[in-house]
């Protein structure tokens, strides 16, 4: 299963993943024609702050989606080759009740179609071998796709640098440390 | 990952450093991307810190700055900045040019010397100064004092070179849009000024800003940069060289000369040729003093020195191992040349104050002491060489020969050959047959984001093909020169039948015994001067606007801010202007109306933004046939 992960430390709040994912949900894909494209494209990915720290809200593909609970139409559904959730937008309704359940609010409304709209993790790109959108936008890789446990093995092993550092100077200090009791005290 | 392919020559260089493991600016491109799309919208604002404040494009965010301002106020102040960026370096350069032309003539530095004193008369009359009965010196310090007014007066009185050199309909259009400038200095300071947080908010206001400083480019830069240059290194006149990175010379010490101004290259050059002996005492077989950039224009068209590097393969020329020294001055000087430099024996030698890169050798070159300095840098070329001596190089096969040097006094003289009262009659002719279609100058850099398309070199060959006389100044004109386009064998291979006709006549004309190249080799950077002057004495001839003309200008692969200055200017004149890849001021309304479409009904000028070379092709032969049509041929 691939995830993108999120790296707060590194998130600079600059929006290039909020433009990407709108420049990805455009008519033409490109940037200097998606401006001029009526009606205009709509992103799926949220920039927010809180105290000045940026965080990059986009939708998590829950395994037990409250969205895809609740959506009394069907519209909202699992899919499994990438294991994303999706929205069909022929049968959304608008009602909007995902929007309601969803606790990263990251489902927004097309105006247009009247419709849902949320991120499909870019399964056209996916199916290309491509990463998704904003992620290749990122310029500081707070964004990064990959297997899930592969993913989370990297997390392990960074904070295994962090504690296993930490030893070796608490050693070298000759500080009390916890030794394993050898036994035949 | 993107999959860029260049031209073989710069392939196998590009090959050569992923060989060796050294990082080009191909590297840095595919780190950097995808870039920024508040930054190539124009749209981020960091003028004053509130901000920075970004514009959302598609309307989902936020839609002013902190401040208020709109879009399009925050894209047409970051325009304006950036023409005062072009407009700066160019200023900069004449005035470097002019003050030492004044030293030279008050003994102070007794390097230069006056070459053209034709050319000397020629400025001094349209100048109205008195040329009966004085002394050259006399002359030429009056036509410095000249200079110098249009970087000192403060009276309302517009640019002593605007007068001289702009054709006069055009002096009155600008009137009538109140631009017209007087001191290069206090345009820059008022453009710096007015868009600084809490100034002009009005994006229409900043706009005719943008062409006031397109104007300081063309007179007190461009204009005045060109005719100091030919005065003290001489007019350049028609002459065959040699180009791509292939001149190098695997047992010659190698010179490469890159930046923009010929007060340093030509003292180089001119030292080069006197120390060959000390190179040969060294184990050389000389010194090849080779061109890069614009300096490398400046060289070839006055000495035949060839033509070795565009900007983007200026970098990459290290690569060889061949080049014993980069002598540097001003402008388009990438820092990671130095880092390629280290991987080799190479030095990189920076001579002005202003212009350092770390790591690299600074020798500050003084006017006053031109000779001692240009004699202390051929020496550190040839220390240079010792350690290269017995190394391998690798040096890309293949040279294309190229004829250089139209300046607008050469391409007269060819005329006179067919018309001696009347030269530009023939040309006139021409035009109305249709043998001549129309004319494009091709100016500005090599893009390594588009340089793969090789975008001017099939603009080049649709204009050809369609009998549109091509003339190229820059790094345009390098790689005109080495795809081929500037000798007397691509008239026959691309040329359509009028254009090849009117060109084997003026080849014959000219005593070459072969046609005259469809592409001519204008000059460098500054010298769009040149092709300003040969449209205004066409359209003074013909008694019309230069935008009536069927000409249009186009920076194919734009780099620098240099090139928006100087395509503004030529928006003000009145041109069509192509531009690719896109200039940053797709994110306001405002900015991509006026430019592309309300400009035509003040000054007569259209900006054109197209990346595909057919398209673009298309839609300035359009303009042609438009033009052509209203001049009813």
């Amino acid at each position: 299963m691939k995830r993108v992960f999120l790296d707060l430390s590194r998130c600079t709040g600059c929006r290039s993943c909020e433009i990407a994912c709108a420049v990805q949900h455009s008519k033409s894909q490109n940037l200097f024609e998606a401006i001029f494209e009526t009606p205009p494209p709509r992103k799926r990915t949220y920039v927010e702050a809180i105290e000045g720290i940026p965080y990059p809200a986009r939708c998590m593909h829950c395994a037990e989606a409250p969205c895809v609970e609740i959506c009394p139409v069907g519209a909202m559904y699992r899919e499994d080759q990438f294991e994303t959730v999706r929205v069909n937008k022929d049968r959304c309704m608008g009602c909007l009740m995902c929007a309601m359940v969803c606790p990263n609010g990251v489902i927004g409304f097309d105006p247009d179609r009247k419709v849902a709209i949320k991120c499909g993790l870019c399964r056209s790109r996916l199916k290309e071998g491509m990463v998704p959108a904003c992620v290749e936008s990122c310029p500081t890789e707070a964004l990064r796709f990959g297997e899930f446990e592969e993913l989370e093995r990297q997390r392990r092993l960074q904070s295994a640098r962090v504690v296993i550092a930490a030893l070796r100077t608490a050693e070298q200090a000759s500080l009390p440390i916890y030794k394993e009791n050898t036994g035949g005290e | 990952m993107l999959q860029r392919r260049y031209d073989n020559i710069t392939q196998s260089l590009f090959d050569r450093a992923q060989t060796l493991g050294i990082e080009t600016g191909l590297d840095r491109l595919e780190r950097q991307e995808p870039q920024c799309a508040f930054g190539q919208l124009g749209s981020c604002c960091r003028m004053c810190y509130m901000g920075p404040c970004r514009i959302d494009p598609f309307g989902n965010g936020s839609q002013r700055g902190v401040c208020g301002a709109t879009v399009d106020t925050i894209v047409c102040r970051n325009l304006l900045r950036e023409e005062v960026g072009g407009a700066a370096s160019h200023a900069g350069h004449a005035r470097h040019v002019m003050l030492t032309f004044k030293k030279m003539l008050e003994g102070r530095a007794p390097g230069y010397k006056i070459t053209d004193r034709e050319k000397l008369m020629e400025v001094a009359r349209g100048l109205g100064i008195e040329t009966e009965g004085r002394s050259d010196e006399e002359i030429a310090l009056e036509v410095a004092d000249k200079a110098l007014e249009d970087f000192t007066r403060q009276d309302d009185g517009i640019l002593n070179w605007m007068r001289l050199r702009a054709p006069e309909k055009a002096i009155k259009k600008w009137e009538k849009l109140g631009i017209l400038v007087s001191n290069a200095h206090n345009e820059i300071e008022e453009a710096m000024h007015r868009t600084s947080m809490g100034n002009d908010a009005d994006p229409v206001n900043l706009l005719l800003g943008a062409l006031r400083i397109g104007l300081v480019d063309g007179y007190a830069g461009l204009h005045i940069a060109t005719d100091f240059q030919d005065i003290m290194f001489g007019t350049p006149r028609v002459r065959k060289i040699e180009a791509s990175p292939g001149v190098l010379e695997p047992n010659m010490v190698n010179i490469a000369m890159h930046g923009h101004n010929p007060l340093l290259s030509e003292k180089i050059l001119e030292r080069a040729g006197r120390l060959s002996d000390e190179a040969r005492a060294q184990g050389a077989e000389g010194i090849n003093v080779v061109g890069v950039c614009c300096t490398g224009n400046e060289l070839t068209m006055r000495h035949n020195v060839p033509m070795a590097a565009h900007n983007l393969q200026s970098e990459l020329l290290l690569l060889t191992g061949a080049v014993d020294a980069m002598v540097v001055d001003v402008q388009c000087i990438w820092p990671g040349s130095q880092r390629i430099a280290e991987c080799f024996h190479t030095k990189v030698i920076t001579t002005e104050p202003f212009v350092k890169i770390p790591g690299a050798t600074h020798i500050a070159f003084e006017p006053e002491e031109a000779d001692q300095k240009a004699e202390l840098i051929v020496k550190e070329a040839i220390e240079a060489f010792t350690r290269r001596k017995g190394r391998d190089v690798f040096i890309p096969e293949g040279k294309t020969t190229a004829l250089v040097g139209f300046s607008v006094e050469a391409i007269i003289d060819v005329l006179k050959k067919i018309n001696p009262e009347d030269p530009l009659m023939p040309v006139i002719d021409n035009i109305k047959s249709g043998n001549i279609f129309g004319a494009v100058g091709f100016a500005g850099c090599p893009s390594i984001k588009l340089r793969h398309t090789g975008m001017t070199e099939k603009m080049v060959r649709e204009m050809l093909k369609n009998n549109i006389l091509v003339v190229t100044t820059g790094c345009t004109a390098h790689i005109c020169a080495q795809a081929g386009f500037m000798n007397t064998d691509a008239t026959e291979k691309y040329c359509g039948e009028g254009l090849k006709a009117v060109l084997s006549a003026l080849g014959d004309a000219a005593g070459l015994g072969a046609p005259l190249p469809p592409v001519w080799h204008m000059g460098s950077c500054v010298d769009n001067s040149r092709i300003a002057s040969l449209l205004g004495a066409l359209a003074d001839r013909l008694g019309v606007d230069v935008s009536d003309l069927p000409v249009a200008g186009s920076a194919p692969e734009l780099v620098q801010e240099k090139a928006i200055s100087i395509g503004t200017w030529l928006l003000a004149l009145g041109l069509l202007v192509h531009i690719a890849p896109h200039p940053r001021i797709m994110g306001s309304p405002v900015a991509v109306k006026v430019l592309t479409e309300g400009l035509r009904d003040l000054t007569g000028g259209r900006a054109y933004v197209e990346l595909d070379p057919q398209k673009a092709s298309e839609g300035i032969i359009e303009h042609i046939r438009e033009r052509r049509k209203a001049l009813g041929i």
